[in-house]
This record gives C-alpha cells, sequence and structure tokens, in this order.
C-alpha cells in the first residue's frame, strides 16, 4: 500500500479526461443521435400519412372509375337508341323513296301509253284512209271527209 | 515464464513492483502515469473522432460503437439520476471507458510489455493501471469530491449543514450523526476504490502465478481466467460507474 503523488497525477488525468469528455465527445454524440431520432420519427409519421393518403387516392380513383363506366355505359346505350332511331329513319325514308319512285314510274308508263295510242290512233286513221281509198279506188276529197275522219278518230 | 535463476518469489515480486522516481510520497509511478494516460489518449481520440464527423445520418462503425456506449452510459443515468446535470454523464461515460481500459491492459500476457521495456533497460513495469492503488483512489477521491461539490451547491452551505448534523437521528443526536456521516463518506470512496482495486490486483496475481507454471500447461489455467477476465473487467468498470452515479444523484437529493 503505497499511496503517494501518483495519486495527485492519476487526478488530474482524471480531471482532464472528464473536462475534455464533457466538451468535445458527449455534446455532439448525443446531438446526433437525438436529431436521428427526431429524424426516424419524422420519417415514420409521414410514411403514416403517405400510406393515409394512398388510401384516399384510392378511394377516388375506385370512385371515378365507377363514375367512368357509368358514363360509358350511358353513351353506349344512347348510342343503340340513336342507331335504331336511324334505322327506322332510313327505313322509312327508303319505303316513302320507293313509293314515290313508283308513283313516278307509274305516271311514266301512263303517259308512254297514251303517247303509244295517240300514234297508235294516228296511223290506225291514215291506215283507214289508205284502206278506204284503196277499196274505194277514187281520190277522196280528205277535206271534204276530214269531218267524219275526226268523227271516227274521237270514237277509237 | 518461469525463468531458471529467478526464484518465483522473486518473479512475483518483481511483476508487483512499479516503476517508481523519487521517494517517500513525492515518489511517482511513472508506468502507472504513462499507461493510465495513454489509454485515456486513446479513448479521447477514438471518441472525439467519432464526435468530430457525428452525423444523424447512416452512422460508420466507429460512430455506431461510441452511440452504443454512449447510449448505454446514458440509460444507466437516466435510470438512476432524475435532475438535470450536464456533468454526470459524460462522467460516467469516462469512468466506465477508462476503467474499462485499464482492465483491458490486464489481458495483455503478464511479461510481453515489461521483457519489451527491458530491452530499453527499463526493469520494472506494472502495465495495467487499476493494480495501483493510486489510480483506483485517485479517481475514487475525485468522485467524492465531486458528491461534496454538488451537495453544498444544490442543497446550500446550510441546508448541507444541517443535514450532515440532524440525519438520521434528529438534532438531539448530533455527535452521533456526525460520526455516522463520515463513516459514510470514508465508506464510499475506500468502497469504491478497494473493489476494483482487489479485483484486479487479485487478476493479475492469478495471472502470474499461470505465467510461473510451465509453458505447455499454461494455457488451460490461462484461458479459462481470461476469458473469466472478460466479465470481470467490463463488470468492474459497470459498478464503478454505477457507483459514481449513484453517489451523484444522492448528492442531489435530501435524505
Amino acid at each position: 500500500m503505497n499511496f503517494n503523488a501518483t495519486l495527485i497525477g492519476q487526478m488530474i488525468t482524471f480531471g482532464l479526461l472528464v473536462l475534455f469528455t464533457m466538451k468535445y465527445v458527449w455534446p455532439p454524440i448525443i446531438q446526433a443521435m437525438q436529431d436521428r431520432q427526431k429524424r426516424i420519427a419524422d420519417g415514420l409519421a409521414s410514411a403514416e400519412r403517405g400510406v393515409h393518403e394512398q388510401e384516399l387516392a384510392q378511394a377516388k380513383a375506385a370512385q371515378m372509375l365507377k363514375e367512368a363506366k357509368q358514363q360509358a355505359a350511358d353513351i353506349v346505350a344512347q348510342a343503340n337508341k340513336r342507331a335504331n332511331e336511324i334505322i327506322e329513319q332510313s327505313k322509312l325514308d327508303a319505303r316513302t323513296e320507293g313509293s314515290r319512285q313508283l308513283a313516278a314510274a307509274q305516271a311514266e308508263i301512263e303517259q308512254e301509253i297514251n303517247r303509244a295510242r295517240e300514234q297508235l290512233r294516228g296511223q290506225v286513221v291514215n291506215l283507214a284512209v289508205a284502206g278506204a281509198g284503196k277499196i274505194l279506188k277514187r281520190e277522196v276529197d280528205e277535206a271534204a271527209n276530214a269531218a267524219m275522219l275526226d268523227d271516227l278518230v274521237a270514237q277509237l | 515464464m518461469s525463468e531458471s535463476g529467478h526464484s518465483a518469489t522473486g518473479y512475483i515480486v518483481h511483476h508487483l513492483t512499479n516503476l517508481k522516481i523519487g521517494e517517500g510520497f513525492w515518489a511517482v509511478h511513472i508506468d502507472t502515469l504513462f499507461f493510465s494516460a495513454s489509454l485515456g489518449a486513446l479513448f479521447l481520440w477514438l471518441f472525439m473522432k467519432a464526435a468530430k464527423s457525428a452525423t444523424s445520418d447512416v452512422p460508420g462503425p466507429l460512430q455506431n460503437f461510441c452511440e452504443i456506449m454512449v447510449d448505454f452510459v446514458d440509460t444507466q443515468v437516466k435510470d438512476s439520476f432524475h435532475g438535470r446535470n450536464p456533468v454526470i454523464a459524460p462522467l460516467a461515460l469516462t469512468i466506465f471507458v477508462w476503467v474499462f481500459l485499464w482492465n483491458a491492459m490486464d489481458l495483455v500476457p503478464v511479461d510481453l510489455l515489461p521483457s519489451i521495456a527491458s530491452l530499453f533497460g527499463i526493469h520494472y513495469l506494472r502495465t495495467v493501471p487499476s493494480t495501483d492503488l493510486n489510480s483506483t483512489f485517485g479517481m475514487s477521491i475525485s468522485v467524492l469530491l465531486l458528491v461534496y461539490y454538488y451537495s453544498i451547491k444544490v442543497k446550500g452551505p446550510v441546508h448541507f449543514t444541517m443535514e450532515v448534523l440532524t440525519h438520521p437521528f434528529g438534532k438531539w443526536l448530533m455527535p452521533f450523526n456526525l460520526l455516522l456521516r463520515i463513516v459514510e463518506d470514508l465508506a464510499k470512496p475506500i468502497s469504491l476504490g478497494l473493489r476494483l482495486f482487489g479485483n484486479l490486483y487479485a487478476g493479475e496475481l492469478i495471472f502470474i502465478l499461470i505465467a510461473l507454471l510451465p509453458w505447455w500447461i499454461q494455457f488451460t489455467l490461462g484461458w479459462p481466467w481470461a476469458v473469466f477476465h472478460i466479465l470481470v473487467i467490463t463488470l468492474q468498470a459497470f459498478i464503478f460507474m454505477v457507483l459514481t452515479i449513484v453517489y451523484l444523484s444522492m448528492a442531489h437529493e435530501d435524505h
């Protein structure tokens, strides 16, 4: 058991070590640790927030999808309806046009018949006149018999 | 290693003699001062390096290690001390690491450093500072001085004197109170210093005794003792630190 001045030397060394630790070692390390703790806490909080926001966004997206589907269905239904309408309209138009053209054709045919009949009448008259001329073998005064012939034509 | 020509007693005594300059009280143990200061410098160098580049980003290995130590000490301090004192935690860290490094010198083979030193003409060398009473008491007395400093600072001189004189038996048994207080306060540094010294001195002595065995059998005892000592050196550093915290927190509270 030999106590001596080493004791004082050791106390001085100890004091210096504590002083340096207090001033230069402890504060920066504990500060860094606290900062990191705070950053981790912040990070966790924002992750939590992110998850929440993502849930919201998902719900919103689902809502929008539903609306879009509804809209699409509406549009398809409308288009179908419109198509049917157009088809009906076309059918109606076609029918009208058809009957109109039919009527026009019939009118034309009627006209053609009339015209042919007129021509035939003329020719029949000429034929009758020629026939009669040949039968009578004499000059028939066309002018004198014109009235009688017109009467004949009208009777045909 | 048992050297022929030296008696076992001579070998042991040689290993337990400090490298000393001067005589009487003013003598100094150069080896104790050198090794404890070097280990202190190692501690400061390591931790200041970590502190200088301390970042709240991902820490490197060194910072990680230092943070583990700091966190460990901080937890201990927070567990037993509830006031605010900027000194206690760094003090506890210094004590823990420094005492641990002192004790860790015990795991260096007992003949290694003295043999190297003898090549340079140094014939006495004790490498474990905690086997020198001057080291352990230097620290425990410093702790006692801090306990007194904070007792008086926190409670005020008057309150402190009242506490010394009237606890625990009331004011009518003042001399007994004073006597009890003196015994109590003497017991603190003596138990602190002697516990550390005793454990490490005994440990070192066992290592020296093991070193006296033939070289081929030494490991059978040396290895288990060294493994066991890993526990001892950590535990003793831890005990010294925790008791320091407890004493200082007692200084802050009323009895």
